[in-house]
């Protein structure tokens, strides 16, 4: 059955490359983008990453990774103009349809998780959840709104490409973590700090860990990549390798850095969007708002973590 | 030079403090770091490309694009407008904590709004002014209070419950990471230690948002 896990997952990774190459066909096509050719050549080296993943030699997928360094320096992976929603067909499919909308969305995450629960598909259950869960809540959403094959592919690839490169980030940060792990840095940069900090204090390392990770994230305006980079550095010598539950500590982890996040205006999406879209006189009015929630619940994490994970 | 391969580290923090493109600086922090741990250029890009091929687990959650993508074009967001327009006569405290309690609701079952954009702005700051000035007229400092305090409950209904959600890329993120750290874990083990926080949020913002319909008392007599 472990096998049967594997086999899936193989098949949803040729789904999503299936999903990549469709909208690198489509941004080839939007020539009022004008890195149009670059956006498109971007998601279609994508796609046949995903599709082919290891029947690929591993150097390169690598040069393949550099080509799309290199697209992003010259900023020529850009969205672009995306065809909105037709405001009008929603409305009169919301009135229609009515609040039974989310109920695909319902679908989606109770199979995910139900499946995730299934022992005989080996460590893959909850990967393989998400990609049976996507499936038959996309299927209950195709029967809901009886949306004929040429709105799905529209909307498709209509997503995907807003997502933009944003979208890869995630996976990319995941990479430089694995990166960091060969070069060892965690380990260096472990032993520069053991040398200013007291290694051995359970509660210490708490504390070290949840500041960190949050005061980093402030400086980078982003949780993912600070998560990468000081759960490698810190997390792991400092409070996992003392006996810490490693799903606490990543999971409360990854929460203290968003705390940071509220705080810090380099995480302009957040805090200085909505400065200008509701025309705010203060700049900083959306921080100081959330500054008391912030640190409050860090502290509050810091505790939990320290009392949940020993 | 040992040292020199912590120049990755100073990239990524430097890169992503001044804006420059993300995916460019994650791929050449990653190139640097190798580099400068004495990787010749075939190790390096084959580590590359295994480590990109082993956490494609975290992308996973472009399979549910199609799927949001069918409901929000019939009518996600018109559906949900309907169902909070429909409170008119509410304190501010409530319309902010129901807000809350919606988007924790769609965090826990992956329904990322962009919030700020799509319910913020159109709905929730000029339903929140209208209760406010019931008892006594705003002034320009309280407007300014009203739409910061607004889009503060969004990001925290946002960010605290997001990782509620088994395939949320933060989730996926952190399962990718920790296995390539050596330390596995599952997206269930981190849903459910998610689930405090979520909990302790939910609490605190409310009455933190109770806290402030004090403000918009009216005036004493006298």
């Amino acid at each position: 059955m472990a096998q049967l896990g594997n086999i899936l997952l193989t098949v949803m990774y040729c789904l999503i490359g299936f999903l990549l190459a469709i909208a690198g066909i489509e941004s080839i096509k939007a020539k009022d983008n004008p890195a149009h050719i670059g956006t498109g050549i971007f998601w279609l080296l994508l796609a046949v990453v995903f599709a082919f993943g290891t029947l690929i030699p591993y150097a390169v997928t690598g040069g393949i990774i550099v080509i799309i360094g290199i697209l992003a320096l010259f900023k020529q992976i850009q969205v672009g103009k995306i065809a909105p929603v037709d405001p009008k067909f929603a409305a009169t499919a919301a009135k229609r349809i009515g609040g039974w909308v989310f109920f695909p969305s319902v679908v989606l995450a109770i199979v995910s998780i139900g499946i995730a629960q299934v022992k005989s598909l080996g460590p893959q259950a909850g990967q393989v959840g998400i990609g049976i869960g996507a499936a038959v809540s996309l299927i209950v959403a195709i029967l809901l709104t009886r949306a004929p094959v040429k709105m799905l592919y529209n909307d498709s690839q209509r997503l995907v490409r807003s997502v933009g490169s944003a979208g890869v980030l995630p996976q990319l940060l995941a990479t430089l973590g694995a990166v960091f792990t060969a070069a060892g840095v965690g380990t260096l940069t472990a032993k520069l700090i053991a040398n200013v900090f007291p290694a051995g204090n359970q509660f210490l390392g708490v504390v070290l860990y949840c500041v960190a990770m949050a005061l980093f994230t402030a400086i980078m305006g982003n949780a993912f990549a600070a998560f990468a980079v000081i759960t490698a550095a810190i997390g792991i010598p400092f409070v996992v390798a003392q006996g810490a539950n490693p799903a606490v500590v990543a999971a409360m982890g990854m929460t203290s850095g968003y705390c940071g996040t509220l705080l810090t205006p380099m995480a302009a999406n957040f805090n200085s969007l909505p400065v200008a879209l509701l025309e705010m006189h203060d700049k900083m009015g959306v921080i100081k708002q959330q500054a008391p929630i912030a640190v409050f619940l860090l502290l509050i994490q810091i505790v939990m973590m320290y009392v949940l994970a020993f | 030079m040992e040292y020199l391969k912590l120049l990755g580290i100073v990239i990524i923090v430097l890169g992503f403090a001044f804006k420059w493109d993300t995916v460019a600086v994650v791929v050449i922090a990653a190139l640097v770091t190798g580099l400068f741990s004495g990787m010749d250029i075939l190790t390096l890009l084959t580590t590359l490309g295994q480590s990109f091929v082993q956490n494609r687990v975290v992308s996973l959650f472009f399979l549910t694009l199609p799927m949001i993508g069918l409901v929000e074009s019939h009518g996600l967001k018109e559906v949900a407008v309907n169902g909070i327009q429909k409170l008119k006569t509410l304190t501010a405290s409530r319309i902010l904590n129901l807000y809350l309690i919606v988007r924790e609701l769609g965090g826990v079952f992956g329904i990322s709004l962009s919030g700020q954009v799509q319910f913020v702005r159109p709905l929730i700051t000029p339903m929140v002014t209208a209760a406010a000035e019931v008892k006594r007229p705003l002034t320009a400092k309280d407007l300014d209070e009203i739409k910061g305090r607004s889009a503060a409950v969004d990001n925290f209904g946002n960010f605290f419950a997001q990782n509620l959600f088994v395939a949320s890329g933060g989730v996926l993120l952190i399962v990718s990471t920790m296995d390539s750290l050596k330390h596995p874990v599952t997206g269930t083990q981190i849903v459910l230690y998610t689930v405090p926080i979520a909990v302790v949020t939910l609490i605190t913002v409310a009455l933190y948002n109770v806290w402030f319909d004090r403000r918009f008392k009216a005036p004493k007599k006298g």
